[in-house]
This record gives C-alpha cells, structure tokens and sequence, in this order.
C-alpha cells in the first residue's frame, strides 16, 4: 500500500506536484495517468525518496521509503530502463542490487531466467535493444520479489511484442496478489489492464475511481440515429429532454435519453430507423475530454488560430 | 509471455533476510561488486601502476646515467623512485572521483538509492570499497615503483640505491599507497559534491596538481607559508626520507595529515549534498 498526504513537489517556480493525497490499494492494478508533464515521474520519485516532498509526506506500507528494513522487497520500482552503468553485465548489475538488500546469489539467475535474458546475462548493457533494456529493468524490480510493483510508463517505446509482453507481466503480478502502479499517458493501454485509476494534470490529482466509473463521469452517452426522417425526430427528442447534433445523410447524433427511450419514440411516431447505435465514449475520450484544461504544453492544429480549448473537438466525434 | 513464476522457487531461501536490514555489510558487497565490475576500473588501476613504475624508472635510470655532483648524503633515492606518483596522483583521483560521476552520468544513482535509500550507507560503502581498492593497488604500486627503482639505481651506483632497512624508507614506501589513497579520496568527495565526471576531474587536478604549480609562482615569503597547506605538496613529504622540498614543509606525517584534512572536508562536504540533495 502506498499512501500520500499532500504531497507536494515545487522546482524553482513550477509546481510539480501539488497537493497530492491518494492510496494506492493491494492487490490490484491502479493506473497512474495524466498527459506528459503532469508530474507522475516526480511523484514515483517521491515514493521511492529520490527527491524530497516540499510538503507533505507519502509512505509504503505505513513507512517512509527510507525507513524500510528491506526496500526492495517492499517496492520493486522501474522508472528509467537506461538508469544502468551501460559498461556492466547484466548479471553483474542485477547481482550489485541483490546484495544490496542481502538477496542471495541464487535469484539472480532466477529473474533473468524469467525476462529472459538469461543468454544475455554476461554482456554489458549498453549493446541492449530497448526491450531488452527494460526487460532489465523489470528483473531489477522483481529481484526482491515485492509486494508492490511501480512501473513508469513501461511501454513507451516498446514494440508490438513487448507491450503484450508487458501487459501479460502484469496481470500476472497482479494475479499472484502483488500491488501494481504504473503510469502512462495512453488511455487506451489502461483501458486494457487497470483496475483503478489514478488522473493526474499539472501535478493535481482530477480523478480516484475504477476504469468504468471514469469513463461513466467523464464521458457523456450518446446515441447515434440514421433516419429519412431526421428533423421529425430531432424534435421529438429535443421534447423528451435531449439533444441533438445534426450530420450528414440523415444521421443524428442524440444525447441526454437512453437508446431504447429513442427506439421507442421513433417506433411510437412510426419513424422508419436505418441506424440506432449507442456510441459508448471510449476512456481515451473521457481522459482528453478531462485532462484537456491540464495539458501542460498545448498544440495548437495550424489554421485554428487561438480557438483553444473553446473549440476542442466534442468527444463524441461530431463533425 | 514466459511461464516461469515469479516469485522465488523456494521462498526461504532466495528473499530478502526476515530479519534485520538492509546495512552497512550489504552496501559494501554490493560497492565491490561494482567497482570491480566495469572495465574502466581495471584499466584505470592498470595504467596506476604502469605510469608510477615507468616514470620512477625513468627518472632513477636519468640519475643512474649521470651521477656526478650528487652527494649520497642529500640524494633521496628512495622518493627518486616514487616520482611517478606525481602523475599517479592524477590517475587516482580521476577514478575516486568516476566511482561516484559515473552513478550519476549513467542514471545508475537512480536505481542504487532506490534499492539502498539510506544514503550516508551508500556514500560511505562507496568511499569504503574504493579506499581499500586503492590502498591494495597503491601499494602495490609503491613497492614495485620503490624496488625496480632501486634495482636501477644500485646498478653500478649501489651507494646511491636505498634499502628498505635504512631508515625511514619503509615509511616512505607505504606513504606512498596512503598518498594515492588520500588523493584519491579527496576526488571521491570533488565528485559527490559534483556529480559531473568531467568538472570533478577537473576541481581534482586544479587542486592537486594546477595549486601545486600556481604557488610557485608567488614571491618566496609567501611561497613558504602557503605551499605547505597545499594537498599535494603537504602530502607529498610522506615518501620522502630526507627533508628535500625545504625545512619550511611539514613534517612527513604532519603534511600527511594536511592532505587528509583536505580529503576529509570534501568528503564531509560530499556526503552533506549527496543526503539532502534530489537523486
């Protein structure tokens, strides 16, 4: 379990970190999101003491990072695949850590066996590919086999094979009642294998809630018609209490009323349906929809000319 | 997706210690096993020893080539031979102070605290480990430089050449290895206070090597109250047996002490920053 009460990170004048409190629970997988910038890095960095809180304090199992009797079999933490001496081996550099936490010999082959690098274990780091550097990483991270893992955006970069590798990692841990926290800017790879989110945008947490209660808050259903008679239900709809966004060829893009309320308004007003469609916001849209205020650097599309957040594309895609 | 189990086969045998934690005896196996793990070590030690012998050697073989107008009385065979550590002292103290830039240019720091975040145990694992490294290899350096020196010296001119009987040689000899270890310790703590290769590299040189030549420069009163404060030339009068740098130096072990004073305050100054600052 990991806990933080206000946590707060300041560098010169930006606030990193800003008054940051969550828990993250045993025994599941938390998603740690927020656009690039938005201080997930500083706030693993925090966890593991590697930088010192302005304010407020977070601890591991009820204790300061620092205090723990063996922190690598607390917190297994990869942050940055290339914090490697790159002129070491791979066995060299998993066995210096091991003896840090008095961890035998004898688990070292253990962890290579398991990323697979057990081939590689005598060549030094520098000639890795990238997967095979976080591949590394991942074995530091499971040499005191710990209850918690933390992950820092352990995809980025990775091909096709070593993201499912990655992911399948994952939920294994998380399957042998291991606590995982791994951030990432992608929704979509959240979406997947979080059980629990944790949003975070200019260093404020916006969001604590599961996968399905975020995308249910964040996103607004709605429901998409394709009909001859668009206008005629278009009123209807906008009677019963919806909206209505117009498209091309009779397509109508409803929001406010279920599917079924508007299957059955067409069908009671002998309105001939070509489409009824609920359009389910995926959490990519709920999270750009959300973390859209918080982006740190925001880029304009050429030709839009300052629009800015006023004129943000609506989540739901209508043109 | 690999089905071998994660967690360690037998459960006992391959975790962390259930008891105690992670401490000083710990850092320091995992301290050697680093130094002595990366190629740059070895190289480093290596050309030690080679540029220490070699010009020592050379520098008894130009005394035993051209002996006249030395007199045996004020002729210091034995620092004759240790010459080389004039240099030596410079390839020390760029890898006392790699031990540590190099944590920090590879990003390595950053895993290392997060396995150990007790740092003052890193800090003095580190400072540890490299010490008796360089102490083992300075002495050997010292005896090799002292002895083929000597072999080159007595070659014809046997009363130039010293024994290690003759008195305050064996002292000399040994002071050499705490000399290089001292220089070498000074650069450890340039480089926590650092934590850029090139810059403690640099601030080690400046200070045992550039100060050494600047003060010579200064008019002769001065000269003699402040090039005895100086590192180097403080520490140097360890593996001298005569007084030969003049009677206004410290003392062998007095210098000795000059230089480790300078060593300590880098090292104090090291491990204030590398506990209160972010990784």
């Amino acid at each position: 379990m990991i806990e933080a009460r206000g946590l707060t990170k300041r560098f010169g004048d930006k606030l990193a970190v800003d008054q940051l409190s969550f828990t993250v629970e045993p025994g599941r997988i938390t998603g740690f999101l927020g656009p690039n910038g938005a201080g997930k890095t500083t706030t693993m960095r925090l966890i593991l003491g590697l930088d010192r809180p302005t304010r407020g304090s977070v601890t591991v199992h009820g204790k300061e990072f620092s205090r723990l009797a063996y922190p690598m079999h607390e917190i297994g933490a990869l942050l940055d695949a290339k914090a490697v001496h790159g002129g070491r081996s791979a066995y060299n550099h998993l066995l210096c850590l091991a003896q840090a936490n008095g961890i035998p010999r004898a688990r070292v082959g253990e962890v290579l066996e398991l990323v697979g690098l057990t081939e590689v274990a005598r060549k030094r780091s520098k000639g890795f590919s990238l997967g095979m550097g976080q591949r590394l990483g991942i074995a530091a991270a499971l040499l005191g086999d710990p209850a918690i893992l933390m992950f820092d955006e352990p995809v980025n970069g990775l091909d096709p094979e070593g993201i499912l590798w990655i992911r399948n990692l994952m939920k294994a841990l998380a399957a042998e009642g291991r606590t995982i926290f791994v951030s990432s800017h992608l929704m979509s790879e959240m979406e997947n294998t979080a059980d629990h989110l944790l949003v975070i945008g200019r260093g404020r947490l916006i969001a604590d809630c599961s996968v399905a209660e975020f995308i249910e808050r964040n996103s607004v259903q709605s429901v998409r018609v394709r009909t001859p008679k668009p206008e005629l239900l278009a009123d209807l709809i906008t009677a019963a209490g919806g909206t209505t966004v117009a498209g091309a060829g009779g397509v109508l893009v409803a929001q406010g009323l279920p599917v079924d309320r508007i299957g059955d308004l067409a069908f009671e007003n002998a309105i001939r349906l070509h489409e009824l469609a609920p359009a389910q916001a995926s959490l990519e849209e709920a999270f750009m929809e959300l973390t859209a205020d918080s982006v740190e650097f925001q880029a304009h599309m050429p030709g839009q000319q300052d629009a800015g957040r006023t004129d943000r594309m609506h989540p739901t895609g209508v043109a | 997706m690999t089905t071998a189990q994660i967690a360690p086969a037998a459960r006992s045998r391959l975790l962390p210690p259930e008891t105690g934690r992670a401490g000083f005896a710990d850092a320091l196996r995992s301290e050697f096993t680093k130094i002595r793990s990366t190629r740059s070590t070895y190289w480093t030690l290596l050309a030690l020893i080679v540029v220490c012998i070699g010009i020592g050697a050379l520098s008894c073989a130009g005394t035993a080539a051209n002996p006249k107008g030395i007199s045996p009385a004020g002729f210091d065979g034995t620092q004759q031979s240790l010459a080389g550590l004039y240099v030596g002292q410079l390839v020390i103290a760029a890898l006392g102070a790699l031990t540590i830039t190099s944590e920090y240019s590879t990003g390595m720091i950053r895993t290392s605290l997060a396995v150990q975040p007790r740092r003052g145990v890193v800090f003095a694992a580190k400072g540890v480990v490299f010490a008796v490294v360089t102490l083992v290899v300075g002495l050997i350096t010292s005896f090799g430089s002292f002895f083929v020196g000597q072999a080159i010296l007595s070659s014809g001119h046997a009363h130039l050449s010293a024994t290690l009987g003759q008195p305050n040689v064996l002292r000399a000899v040994i002071g050499g290895a705490l000399f290089l270890t001292a220089c070498g310790m000074l650069a450890y703590g340039l480089g926590a206070v650092l934590r850029h290769t090139a810059a403690a590299i640099s601030a080690a040189i400046g200070l045992l090597f550039v100060l050494t030549v600047l003060v010579q420069f200064l008019p002769h009163t001065w000269q003699n109250n402040v090039d005895k404060w100086m590192p180097a030339l403080a520490g140097s009068q360890i593996w001298t047996t005569k007084a030969a740098s003049g009677p206004h130096m410290f003392p062998p072990w007095g210098g000795f002490a000059v230089l480790a004073g300078w060593a300590v305050a880098a090292l104090i100054a090291g491990l204030v920053l590398f506990r209160t600052r972010d990784a």
